[in-house]
């Protein structure tokens, strides 16, 4: 072992350098700024901070291997999830330009912490050492826990940060009790190594109980019933991007460390906890989310309801679970950071317009942006030739072919329950006459991009999801050894 | 020439109106270019649409004018598409009907014109889908795309208790169709495709695993889809209040055509796939079909809404179509394609007719009326012809496909022909009913004496109907030549097992 890193070290490393250097320079320009023109500067460099990593993440491709004392590996799987992570980060970013101006939001450390959350959540794909996982989960949670809190005005946003903080650190520090004890019973922190032990050997009880702890952290960022009574709240008080941002990419970085977990390291145990929260999730996310009222709120039970239908995805076995799953996470992040983006458009100053109420008649007032909700919302519902269906089939297929039978059952009865409140918005949308006044403002650049982005990834997983499977199906091949 | 266009003319029929919505997307806010475009569109689909009749080679068994190419490797999805003489006049059935529903929207939609026009258009590619579609996942993709625009056009275009009637016949439809799906994975997770070639090969040699044991719960998995559909007693109650709601071109293509996927469905599927359990489950299925069919008719009898004794007449009618269909007879199962067709145009017309006198009046209650035949003659004339049609009159089309399926049903076993044969009676009584009542007498209302007769776009959207439903019940060969061979070709493995039955 080489104690000096050596330069193909730093190239396994180059998206999550990329973006740190380029989250300084955001904080680092910040006062050198006009007060009123730094918004847009600040966040030009951060989405040029985001292209860099994703044209980083590309050459680093070629170069796939381990890196730093192998602590980390850059595989097609990491390749996977760099790329969404960043591109969420882009998309969200590009839906800020906006937002912030109308909220009249001034803080150069906003995209600055977008980055560095973008630093942890791809940090947290490729690393596969425990400790360095909980690292780089312990930077994308802090950057999130400031994130939700960014619309200082407001009590309820305030609220937000601290309820997430607490409860955070709460399950992080569960997190790092289980990495404590499956070192206790394997005699290490690497993937690697413990997917040997626990293959070879009798698996210890320890190993049991250090999956569990280690599972209700992740279970936590991940908003899985029962540890999600977090999120309405965090959701409804965050700002409506980093809703967006929280909603998908720390999500989809907390759904590749479990998928390491679980199936990399050859977890005992997965098939009966991810059973019972699996059913759990889908059933409290939808039941909940059909009394809401409050759009954020609305979204915010459908998501937790959407992290079960991809558990169901880690009871199946490997050879299906893993693409599928990686497939919905993708599938998952254009749909929802595009209902967000419309969200925080349409929100307005002081995001006062988020009841299902504020939406009746969007589709006479603003007929593209309604149309592009209602994409996202059948996407969500998983109507065919959107990414949303797919993503359900291929969890679902995957199921049955390990013969989970009831939890397919439970899963498809979800999905006609969410049916209805993903419904309700759309009937509200083009069938009800509006009850006030509520203002519609042009569709701005920034936000535009975002949106077209977002609804050609949704279109294009629903009409051709065979490359983005198949290049998820290589990690499997590469797991399988 | 010919040969590349019956290669291409399902792709073209099926997506030639999708592409006029796309370019309506981007027109400028004229209705009357836009109405005048849309008709230009579904007229020149509907042309198109008639090559297949003329080039379909009636001797053939098996499906025509097939495409078959991959289009997702995995799960195993071909863009597979061909129709045997069954689902090919239903497409036709569909791209006639639709200039008829522009035509008869021309002046009673104002708002959103543009809109409408769009959803109308998708609609027609996605009721054609249904019926071209070979590959099971690219028919469930358009059976569930038609609900979405007919949610719309209800929703946003219908009358008074519109949402309502919207939410309750997406959910139905939507929550049903979920059963279908499953079955449909689980015929997918057995045999690797969604090919229905494909799939009824392997059910019909039995190499499937577990079929036997799964077999029925899949045939009631697409069963419950269709029958929600169809719609069959109990699952009817979602009808009469979307058609109530809709306006008079959703109605129009509700009864016309959204209907019959429930009825091709099971022609093509549960008796396609599952022909063994198709016969263990007729009986109870034949029965709700004759409880549909009379209570349906009892029930339009008492009706005091015009909309709503076309809607009751249509749950008869379309009971007398799965009472032919589970007959297993030629006879039945041709009469039930031939209903599906000749109810088409009919109940079309008459929910033409309807829409016409609701434009004019804006009520659909039958008290309001009275005498019309004095102020509106030509009017009335259409309407007790069309109305005729619908009753059964011989020599038009309501007669030839309920005679056919009764004497199917009648050789299954006398008493369902006897007691579905009281059904044309009923349509008898509530129609001629209802048409003395609305026409008849002395005109009661003042206002009623001043309504003005058809206009001559009224007359170019009835006149179509009304001549198609003279032809069909004078020539019905024309139609019944086609869809022999694929009835024949469907009653295959009925025929195989009766001789089991016999011969040991």
């Amino acid at each position: 072992m080489n104690s000096i890193p050596q330069a193909a070290d730093y190239i396994r490393l180059l998206p999550e350098i990329v973006l740190a250097v380029f989250g300084m320079v955001v904080m680092v320009i910040d006062p050198l700024l006009d007060d009123r023109r730094s918004q847009r500067t600040l966040g030009t460099v951060a989405l040029v901070g985001c292209l860099a990593a994703i044209g980083a993440t590309l050459f680093q491709a070629q170069y796939p291997g381990m890196g730093f004392w192998n602590m980390i590996r850059v595989d097609s799987f990491s390749i996977f999830f760099h790329v969404l992570v960043t591109a969420v980060s882009a998309v969200v970013i590009l839906t800020s330009f906006e937002y912030m101006e109308v909220q009249e939001i001034r803080a150069g450390e906003y995209y600055g912490l977008i980055l560095f959350g973008a630093v942890g959540m791809s940090l947290m794909s490729s690393a596969v050492e425990l400790v360095l996982i909980f690292i780089a989960l312990e930077i994308s949670s802090i950057s999130t826990y400031i994130l939700a809190g960014f619309r200082r005005r407001f009590a309820i946003s305030s609220e937000a940060s601290v309820k997430y903080f607490l409860l955070g650190s709460f399950a992080t520090a569960f997190f790092l009790y289980g990495v404590a004890l499956m070192f206790g019973a394997t005699g290490s922190t690497s993937i690697e190594v413990i997917a040997r032990v626990l293959r070879s050997e009798s698996v210890p009880m320890l190993a049991y109980t250090g999956v569990a702890l280690m599972f209700v952290g992740l279970g936590f960022k991940v908003a899985a019933a029962p540890f999600h009574v977090w999120t309405p709240d965090v959701y409804e008080g965050a700002p409506s991007p980093v809703v967006g941002f929280m909603s998908t990419a720390p999500k989809a970085a907390a759904f590749a460390v479990l998928l390491r977990i679980m199936f990399e390291s050859y977890a005992p145990g997965r098939i009966w906890l991810i059973w019972v929260v699996a059913a759990l999730s889908m059933t409290l996310g939808n039941i909940g989310a059909l009394v809401q009222d409050n759009v954020k709120r609305l979204l915010a039970y459908s998501s937790i309801a959407h992290a079960g239908y991809l558990l169901v995805a880690f009871a199946a076995l490997p050879n299906n679970g893993i693409p599928a799953a990686m497939f919905y996470l993708a599938s998952y992040a254009a749909m929802n950071v595009g209902a967000f983006a419309v969200i925080s458009h349409f929100g307005g100053a002081g995001e006062c317009y988020i009841t299902l109420e504020d939406y009746s008649g969007l589709g006479q007032r603003s007929p593209l942006l309604a149309a592009t909700l209602t994409i996202f919302l059948l996407s969500l519902i998983g109507i065919p030739i959107t990414g949303g269906f797919f993503a359900k089939f291929y969890v679902f297929s995957a199921a049955l072919q390990a013969n989970l039978v009831g939890l397919v059952i439970i899963g498809v009865m979800n999905s006609a329950i969410a049916a209805y409140y993903y419904l309700r918005l759309i009937v509200v949308m083009y069938m009800r006459e509006p009850k006030r006044e509520v203002p519609v403002t042009p569709i701005p650049a920034g936000l535009g991009t975002a949106l077209a982005i977002s609804l050609v990834a949704t279109i294009y997983l629903g009409v051709l999801p065979g490359r983005v499977l198949d290049y998820a199906a290589r990690t499997v091949a590469a797991w399988a050894r | 020439m010919n040969l590349s266009l019956d290669n291409s003319i399902l792709t073209l029929v099926t997506f030639v109106p999708l592409a006029g919505a796309i370019l309506l997307i981007f027109f400028p806010r004229r209705d009357r270019d836009i109405r005048l475009f849309a008709l230009v569109v579904s007229l020149l689909d509907f042309v198109l649409s008639l090559h297949l009749p003329v080039h379909f080679q009636r001797a053939l068994t098996g499906f025509q004018y097939e495409v078959n190419q991959a289009w997702i490797s995995n799960p195993n999805i071909h863009y597979h598409m061909g129709v045997d003489g069954v689902s090919m006049w239903l497409v036709v059935l569909t791209t006639f009907l639709t200039p008829l529903c522009v035509l008869i929207s021309w002046n009673s939609i104002h708002d959103r014109v543009k809109e409408f026009f769009i959803l109308l258009l998708i609609l027609e590619t996605a009721l054609i889908g249904v019926f071209t579609a070979l590959d099971l996942f690219l028919f469930y993709f358009f059976w569930e795309s038609t609900l979405i625009p007919m949610a719309l056009l209800i929703g946003v275009y219908g009358h008074g208790r519109r949402i309502y009637a919207a939410v309750k016949f997406f959910l139905y439809t939507m929550i049903a169709s979920m059963f279908m799906m499953a079955a449909i994975l689980w015929l997918y997770a057995k045999t690797g495709s969604f090919d229905f070639v494909t799939i009824q090969a392997a059910t019909r040699s039995g190499q499937i695993a577990n079929f036997a044991s799964a077999g029925p719960w899949l045939f009631l998995g697409f069963f419950i889809a269709f029958a929600v559909k169809v719609p069959i007693f109990p699952f009817h109650t979602w009808l009469p209040d979307a058609h109530v709601e809709a306006p008079t071109a959703g109605s129009v293509l509700l009864a016309g055509v959204l209907l019959k996927m429930g009825t091709y469905g099971m022609f093509r599927f549960n008796l396609g796939l599952f022909p063994e359990q198709a016969r263990s489950n007729a009986w109870w299925i034949m029965i709700l079909a004759l409880i549909g069919i009379i209570y349906g008719a009892l029930v339009a009898m008492v009706q005091p809404n015009m909309k709503k004794v076309i809607a009751y007449s249509s749950i008869s009618h379309l009971g007398f179509v799965v009472l032919g269909l589970f007959s297993f007879t030629r006879l039945g199962l041709e009469g039930a394609s031939f209903i599906m067709l000749a109810h088409g145009v009919s109940t079309g017309g008459l929910f033409m007719l309807a829409g016409i006198i609701y434009e004019r009046r804006h009520t659909y209650e039958i008290s309001e009326f009275g005498g019309l035949a004095t102020p509106m003659p030509l009017y009335a004339t259409f309407f007790s012809f069309i109305m005729l049609s619908s009753v059964g009159l011989p020599l038009l089309n309501g007669f030839i496909g309920e005679f056919l399926v009764l004497s199917g049903a009648f050789r299954d076993r006398p008493i369902y022909g006897i007691l579905g044969a009281t059904g044309v009676i009923w349509s008898a009584c509530y129609l001629l009913w209802m048409y003395q009542r609305v026409f008849f007498g002395k005109v009661t209302h003042e206002v009623n004496n001043t309504l003005p007769d058809l206009s001559g776009r009224e007359r170019a959207a009835l006149w179509p109907a009304a001549v198609m439903a003279l032809v069909m019940g004078v020539a019905p060969l024309l139609w019944l030549n086609a869809i022999a061979p694929a009835v024949q070709t469907a009653l295959a493995p009925f025929a195989e097992m009766a001789s089991k039955v016999v011969a040991p």
